[in-house]
């Protein structure tokens, strides 16, 4: 079985280490101090868990999971992070407490041993990853993988959001990107006083708008800086009233 | 003045009338020593002024009457004063009612104000108190967690850092709020911060700090310095993936201690604005309370290098 340790902090694998020696049946193949070096590990060795740090430089733990299509089992390790903790106990999902003692990570490995090396099934990380979304941390910023590059959007610069079939396209000054989320989400962790679903595949950042023109019945059209038009529904138009004031 | 009657009589005359109106006088300072009218029941004040003025004339007469009995000349005298006795004793009651009531008045009001200053004192010692103690949590569980490992393989080191641990949490703890300390005790302490730190997280954190040294003797408000670095070190750190250099520059610039503290950022994936996040914020607030000035913290970033500057002001 293979395992790799994903944490920015030397000392805080070399615990992880230590304890891992009393497994021989499990192999550590590789040691990552970023989420960066996690995604490439992650393809390359095909581990069976992995051991995964919430803060970490650029992206944390929970975007890195993002991005990964099929994603491994895992046992997240974490020093303090209430929002965290709270989404790791409403999903029944295991996790160490930095520091943590050997009977601690024992009892870890078991659970994952037992359930068959699933600590966390496909469904639960994903629904993991939508409650930690709406982590007021998380709303600063979008992560998308483009051409395997990894792309960290703030979300000021999200000019609109538009639905394309099962994913989205994110709209920036630099180009169009896609992931693989729905409309609602977008809605859901975006703030509402910047950023309005003007129709039902259009999410609009309001501080981008020129203009707003009649468009047929009842409809309209936002003129964006960018010079893009997007459609504005009957219930978008009011709802953009609402957030513009007028 | 005796009106023509002889010393004694008029001797007399003067001790009771007087001794009357002081006691009358003593009363009324000391009712309102103990109960002041509400301004709606001023009018009680003169009421009660009339009624004792009152009183104190039927004594005096009594008195008077009974003592002087023999000098019918003086009786007759008394008989067609008794009006003038009293308006003189309701003018003395009636004014020194007064007097007392603003005189107590004022006294409380001095006292009110003297709660609220203690009151708005203390408050400003708690927060600045709370706002000194802010420990992140996070800080202190990475730190316990680097000794684990440490106790493994190199006990040695792990008990320089549980000893730099301690001895920086004392400092955090330490109740009694000291005005200000000399620029370099701040610096141990912050030595004390950096070094688990970088024990922390190894090679990726470099320091640099410099100081003139004519900063040496001048002077901050504890605890200070700590903070502004922690976030400098937060920021940078989980900014970038590279090696990170905070930089610490300490200058003497006029009657001002300035601290420059800089850390790098990647501009393309983070506002400045994150940068001014709570530690900030926090700094910002304690400078408000200690010196009454909003400007004297200020942060700007260019060419992915984020600058925070803090003045303080030096008291002679």
């Amino acid at each position: 079985m293979k395992a790799i340790i994903i944490d920015d902090e030397p000392l805080a694998r070399i615990i992880v280490k230590e304890y891992l020696q009393a497994y021989p049946q499990i192999d550590l193949v590789s040691e990552c101090n970023d989420g960066f070096e996690g995604i490439k590990a992650v393809q390359q060795y095909q581990p069976d868990v992995i051991f995964l740090d919430i803060q970490m430089p650029k992206i944390n733990g929970f975007e890195m999971l993002e991005l990964i299509e099929d994603p491994p089992a895992v046992i997240f390790t974490t020093a303090f992070d209430e929002y965290a903790i709270k989404a790791f106990e409403s999903h029944a999902i295991d996790y160490l407490l930095k520091p943590f003692s050997k009977e601690r990570f024992d009892k870890a490995i078991q659970k994952w041993l037992d359930q068959n090396n699933s600590v966390i099934s496909k469904t639960n990380t994903q629904e993991l990853l939508e409650t930690v979304a709406q982590s007021p941390a998380q709303h600063q910023r979008v992560v998308v993988k483009i051409a395997g590059k990894i792309k960290i959007i703030p979300v000021e610069e999200i000019n609109f959001i538009e639905a394309a079939d099962d994913y989205v396209k994110i709209h920036t000054k630099e180009g169009s990107l896609l992931k693989n989320k729905t409309m609602a989400h977008f809605e859901k962790i975006l703030d509402a006083q910047h950023f309005v679903r003007t129709h039902r595949s259009y999410i609009l950042n309001v501080q981008q708008i020129t203009r707003i023109d009649p468009y047929e019945k009842d409809n309209h059209l936002a003129i964006l800086r960018s010079g893009a038009k997007v459609p504005v529904s009957k219930t978008g138009y009011a709802k953009l009233k609402t957030v513009l004031g007028l | 003045m005796n009106f023509g009657f002889n010393i004694e009589v008029a001797t007399v005359d003067t001790i009771v009338t007087n001794i009357q109106l002081l006691g009358a006088c003593w009363l009324v300072s000391n009712i309102f020593r103990y109960y002041l009218p509400q301004k709606e029941r001023y009018w009680y004040v003169v009421f009660f002024s009339l009624g004792l003025s009152g009183l104190i004339t039927l004594d005096s007469k009594g008195i008077l009457i009974s003592a002087l009995s023999k000098e019918t000349d003086y009786l007759l005298f008394l008989s067609k004063s008794w009006g003038v006795r009293f308006g003189v004793s309701f003018l003395l009651i009636g004014c020194m009612s007064i007097l007392s009531i603003l005189w107590y008045t004022l006294e409380e009001e001095q006292q009110n104000q003297q709660r609220k200053t203690d009151a708005e004192r203390l408050a400003k010692e708690a927060e600045l108190y709370k706002l000194r103690q802010q420990l992140q949590p996070h800080f202190l569980f990475n730190s316990l967690n680097s000794i684990s490992a440490l106790a493994g393989s190199q006990p040695e080191q792990a008990r320089t850092m549980i000893q730099q641990l301690s001895d920086f949490l004392r400092g955090t703890l330490k109740k009694e709020e000291q005005q200000t300390i000399k620029l370099d005790e701040e610096m141990q302490y912050l030595q004390l911060y950096l070094d688990i730190e970088k024990v922390r997280f190894g090679y990726r954190l470099t320091t640099v700090i410099e100081k003139e040294d004519a900063c040496n003797d001048m002077k901050l408000p504890p605890m200070l310095l700590q903070p502004i670095v922690e976030n400098a070190i937060k920021f940078g750190l989980y900014d970038t993936l590279e090696p990170v250099a905070i930089r610490i520059t300490a200058r003497a610039i006029g009657n001002y201690l300035q601290i420059t503290v800089q850390n790098p950022y990647d501009h393309e994936t983070s506002l400045p604005k994150q940068g001014t996040g709570f530690g900030l914020n926090s700094i910002k607030r304690r400078l408000y309370l200690l010196f009454a000035r909003n400007d004297l913290l200020e942060t700007k970033s260019e060419n992915n290098l984020f600058t925070t500057i803090v003045k303080i002001p030096q008291t002679k």
